[in-house]
């Protein structure tokens, strides 16, 4: 199953990456639509979150290559907001929530200036959004684990994105807090904004998205949610590893075997062409 | 006048570390900065057989960059060779330090160093070494120029980066991901690390200036709620430590060094005492769940 | 020449003493650091290094006394309570390890430092000997210091034979090793004495500073021979007495040498060499693994090519000129013409003016490869539901890795096609 969009806000090509020369993404190939809530669900450990520093190219990938609205990244940066995990980063730091909705505003080119009044208006109203206001001058390590996501969440609207990618915005999350997130999500939608977000229950998975990715180190589906929620597919992006496909990645890693060829490395787009 | 000068330089030296230091414990680093002081021996040591004095900034900046290829080497064991961390560092600085103490003793007779200097330092001959104009009027302590113009640079670095420098400290990923280059941020921040190190070493010694830019940061960092407030403690626990550094070392008659680095740990005992009295009441909720870390063998 | 004749004849006493003194610390400390390495404490082993200098100090303060068992105590207490307060202060504030590490280290040194100077400036007691602590005095060790550092060396070697499958459990696997129901808080107890014991005997070869690598270096060099945790501990030990002979050497034959720093930088360059030129993990066989596998691939692709061409006018007993070959596929030039060579050594095809062809023994090996492309290619198509014009290039690839069991499994899996997914038939 994998449903092509007319006009995708993400492609992602062929795409193989490993750590260590062990695979951890295999081939995957598919296209996300504009203006439309997307999930990319599977279980832990199936590459979720590197698919996303992929497609923010925060790693370089073995193979393939990721279009953002058509473009590469670097011409598209500013357009692009994601949202790492909550836990990859030290909460303990000595900054206070403002501090980090600001970070928001930073460019490549304001790194060395002061934010500007409008900047500040824009963390300011982001906070407000996510309903943080009453804690911005509060230190983040003070905050509660689903406070703390939504001031990742307010960084993230400072921005001013039309595509956002989120790293499991709902994890460590309470109920309510998991609702209002929600709604703001499908705000965002409503405004014409791409949200990406990486889940992995799928419990709520079918509620929450209009679209949906199966993922599993490999693609196993990619479309409207009604189309991708069939039991034999949930069953096989959940039903556990290729056997097959795992075995072939451990020999790569021992044998330091090239994931690609040198002839296919280069090219972009699906190889030499000749089928054979 | 010496103990105002020895006073001042510490004090100096005491700041740049302080602030580097700061930025250095919240990137996980401190033991990278402890590797780096030892590493720059070698380089120091050839600085001092090829100018053959060891105030010669071009020469001291040359023993720098060893200090940074250090964390290169550091990081492509890890990278290359896939060795843990820890192990990493370990091997990489006793090397070259071993390889300092030796070329120290091959050259005796050329290099003023010797062992006891490269661990703790001379900062008591810091007012000795003045540095003169040709009337024969002297300025100071050239130790104290050479530091200050160092910290100079540093707070320049700091102001003007220092958005850069905060946010590829607090979140890499992120920082990437706006498209900063998190790599020209680390190796900026390590080379002045380095540069400071080496400018440190004949007041402080290898090891001592470890304390410098560990102690007064972990203090200040246990105080503070922003890094501007931790920055600003870091710079008063480091005067601090000089002042009352130089008068332990009166009372029990010992090395200043020494005494500064005992004092700094004074210093961050009352902080840590301090922080956990008035946390009991404000009621901070633990983010990390510590219980499982040990550092026992 | 002579001096080192005279110096394996081991008849100088002094020479006795210092060789076998410096090889039984090398030893202890290289085997007792394995675990150090393992469980990723290779800095706090640093840490509690500098940390001994006040304890030692403070004990002589005390008593006045510079025998080594007095002086062996107050290490042990300090390095004791250096460990505690870094566990005491990375559990009980937001500081990290790193920070809690570096900060005991450097301040318990420093007020080492203070007290050593101290004593001295006082005059208090003849307290000349106490800064051998500082850079090791390898070169002074008397009859009764190696009675100590043998006696230590064999207690710690005995407690690490007896409690080898403990300290294993507990360095690979904590959290199993309490689930087990393991006394692991007393095993870690045992297992911190013994090395802070090592460290403390160990700083007397080599002094404070480099004591780390007297712990970690032998570990490092031995990891690259072996992943065997027996065979780990027994090469590690060699490489840590190897290098105390050497640095007792180089010290016997260039006497204002020190002693300690030529243990490490041998050590060091133990290691460098195990790193780049053990046969396993070297870098040095990962560079010729990969020029293999290129070299694999390189031969496979050109089996492939004459098999294709061979297909295509439905005879494997034609000849195919290289500018054939090249037609079909995008080779280097020069990588053909080495690739050819290699095959025609092998006697896998067979040369003529007009081209080459697959030879008897030859045909099997391209039917095998273009077997596996297909194989694959069947794989990605039907379970990984990659569509046809994706799935070219990644068999291309794989191809070149298959195991015969993982060519086993495949063929079972896929229930022996016929066909592959671009209706190509499948050579058995
Ligand atoms: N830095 C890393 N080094 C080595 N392996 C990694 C690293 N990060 C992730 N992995 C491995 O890659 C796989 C996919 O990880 P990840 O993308 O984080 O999965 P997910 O986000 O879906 O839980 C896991 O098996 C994980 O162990
Ligand atoms: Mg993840």
């Amino acid at each position: 199953m994998d449903i092509r969009p007319d006009c995708p806000a993400i492609e992602v090509h062929n795409l193989t990456a490993s750590y260590n020369r062990k695979p951890v993404l295999w081939d995957v190939d598919f296209a996300l639509p504009q203006g439309k809530l997307v999930g990319i669900v599977g279980p832990n450990g199936s590459g979720k979150t590197t698919l996303l520093r992929n497609m923010m190219g925060l790693m370089k990938p073995d193979s393939g290559y990721v279009n953002l609205f058509g473009k590469s990244l670097d011409e598209v940066r500013e357009k692009v907001s994601y949202v790492p995990q909550r836990e990859t980063v030290d909460w303990d730091f000595p900054a206070s929530v403002m501090d980090v909705v600001e970070m928001g505003r930073y460019r490549k080119g304001n790194l060395f200036k002061r934010l500007s009044k409008q900047d500040k208006i824009l963390c300011t109203e982001a906070l407000e959004k996510v309903g943080l206001l009453d804690l911005a001058k509060r230190q983040i390590s003070q905050l509660s684990g689903g406070q703390q996501q939504r001031v990742f969440l307010a960084r993230s609207l400072a921005q001013q994105a039309d595509l956002y990618l989120m790293d499991e915005p709902f994890v460590g999350v309470d109920a309510a807090t998991e609702e209002s997130i929600l709604a703001l999500l499908t705000q965002m939608k409503s405004e014409g904004k791409t949200v990406v977000i990486v889940h992995h229950d799928l419990q709520t998975a079918y509620e929450y998205f209009d679209w949906i990715v199966l993922l599993n180190t490999r693609l196993v589906a990619s479309g409207e949610k009604e189309k991708v929620f069939t039991p034999q597919l949930l069953q096989e992006a959940y039903g556990g590893r290729l056997t097959v496909l795992s075995r072939i990645g451990d020999l790569m890693a021992k044998q330091d075997f090239p994931l690609r060829e040198k002839e296919f490395k280069e090219a972009k787009g699906t190889g030499d062409g000749k089928t054979y | 006048m010496a103990a105002l000068y020895i006073i001042l330089t510490a004090s100096v030296i005491a700041i740049s570390c302080g602030l580097l230091g700061s930025f250095l414990i919240l990137r996980k680093m401190a033991l990278v900065g402890d590797a780096i002081s030892h590493a720059v021996l070698p380089g120091i040591v050839l600085a001092f057989l090829i100018s053959g004095s060891r105030d010669n900034i071009p020469m001291l900046i040359g023993a720098a960059v060893l200090g940074v290829i250090t964390t290169l080497i550091i990081e492509m064991l890890q990278k290359k060779a896939g060795m843990q961390e820890d192990a990493s560092i370990g091997i990489t600085f006793t090397w070259l330090f071993a390889l300092g103490v030796i070329l120290i003793t091959s050259y005796t007779g050329q290099v003023d160093l010797d062992q006891e200097c490269v661990l703790y330092g001379e900062i008591a001959y810091v007012p000795l070494d003045t540095f003169n104009l040709s009337n024969g009027l002297s300025l100071g302590p050239r130790a104290l120029w050479i530091s200050g113009s160092v910290l100079l640079l540093i707070i320049a670095f700091i102001l003007k980066g220092y958005k850069g420098l905060v946010l590829t400290t607090f979140n890499k990923d992120y920082a990437a991901s706006i498209g900063i280059s998190t790599a020209f941020w680390q190796l900026a921040f390590m080379s002045l690390v380095s540069l400071t190190t080496v400018v440190s070493f004949e007041s402080v010694g290898a090891i001592l200036v470890v304390a410098l830019l560990v102690a007064p940061p972990a203090a200040a960092y246990l105080l503070s709620q922003n890094l501007k407030k931790m920055l600003w403690l870091s710079t008063l626990f480091g005067i601090l430590t000089a002042v009352g550094g130089y008068y332990l070392a009166l009372v029990l008659d010992g090395s200043i060094a020494g005494a500064m680095a005992t004092f700094a740990g004074v210093l961050f005992a009352g902080a840590w005492g301090w922080s956990k009295l008035t946390s009991k009441h404000s009621g901070t909720i633990p983010v990390t769940d510590k219980k499982n870390i040990s550092t026992f063998f | 020449m002579e001096k080192l004749i005279e110096f394996i004849s081991f008849s100088n006493p002094n020479v006795r003493f210092v060789t076998l003194g410096t090889m039984f610390i090398g030893m202890s400390a290289a085997t007792v650091g394995c675990f150090a390495f393992l469980r990723k404490r290779a800095l706090v082993g640093d840490a509690i290094a500098h940390a001994i200098l006040p304890g030692i100090a403070l004990a002589f303060m005390l008593t006045q006394s510079k025998s080594p068992w007095v002086l062996m105590g107050g290490a042990l207490v300090a390095g004791w309570l250096a460990m505690f307060l870094i566990e005491a202060i990375t559990k009980n504030s937001k500081l990290k390890p790193d920070t809690a590490i570096g900060l005991i280290l450097s301040v318990f040194f420093g007020l080492g430092i203070l007290m050593l100077t101290s004593i001295q400036h006082s005059g208090a007691g003849n307290q000349a000997g106490l800064d051998q602590f500082l850079f090791g005095k390898a070169a002074a060790i008397t009859p009764s210091d190696l009675k100590i550092y043998i006696a230590v060396g064999l207690v710690l070697l005995a407690l690490i034979f007896l409690f080898f499958k403990e300290f294993k459990l507990l360095s690979f696997n904590p959290d199993f090793a309490s689930i087990l129901g393991l006394p692991v808080k007393r095993l870690r107890f045992v297992l911190s004495s013994i090395t802070v014991l090592a460290i403390a005997t160990g700083i007397q070869a080599v002094g404070v500073v480099l004591m780390a690598a007297l712990l970690i270096t032998p570990a490092v060099a031995a990891r690259a021979w072996t992943s065997s945790l027996k065979i780990l501990l027994i090469i590690a030990g060699l490489f840590g007495a190897f290098s105390g002979l050497v640095g007792s050497y180089i010290s016997f034959t260039a006497p204002q040498m020190p002693t300690g720093p030529w243990i490490v930088m041998s050590l060091s360059a133990i290691a460098i060499f195990s790193i780049l030129f053990s046969p396993q993990r070297g870098l040095v066989a990962k560079i010729f693994r990969q020029r293999q596998n290129r070299q694999k691939i390189l031969t496979e692709n050109i089996l492939k090519a004459l098999y294709h061409l061979g297909e295509n006018q439905k005879s494997q007993q034609n000849y195919f000129s290289k500018k054939q070959l090249l037609n079909h596929r995008k080779f280097d030039a020069a990588e053909l013409n080495k690739g050819l060579k290699i095959l025609a050594k092998k006697l896998w095809l067979i040369e003529r003016e007009t081209g080459y062809k697959l030879s008897q023994t030859g045909l099997p090996e391209a039917q095998r490869i273009v077997r596996l492309h297909r194989l694959w290619e069947m794989y990605l198509s039907e379970r990984m539901r990659l569509k046809a014009d994706h799935i070219h290039p990644n068999a291309e690839t794989i191809e070149h890795i298959i195991s015969p069991e993982i060519e086993h499994q495949l063929l079972h899996e896929l229930d022996y096609p016929e066909l592959d997914p671009h209706q190509k038939p499948i050579p058995y």
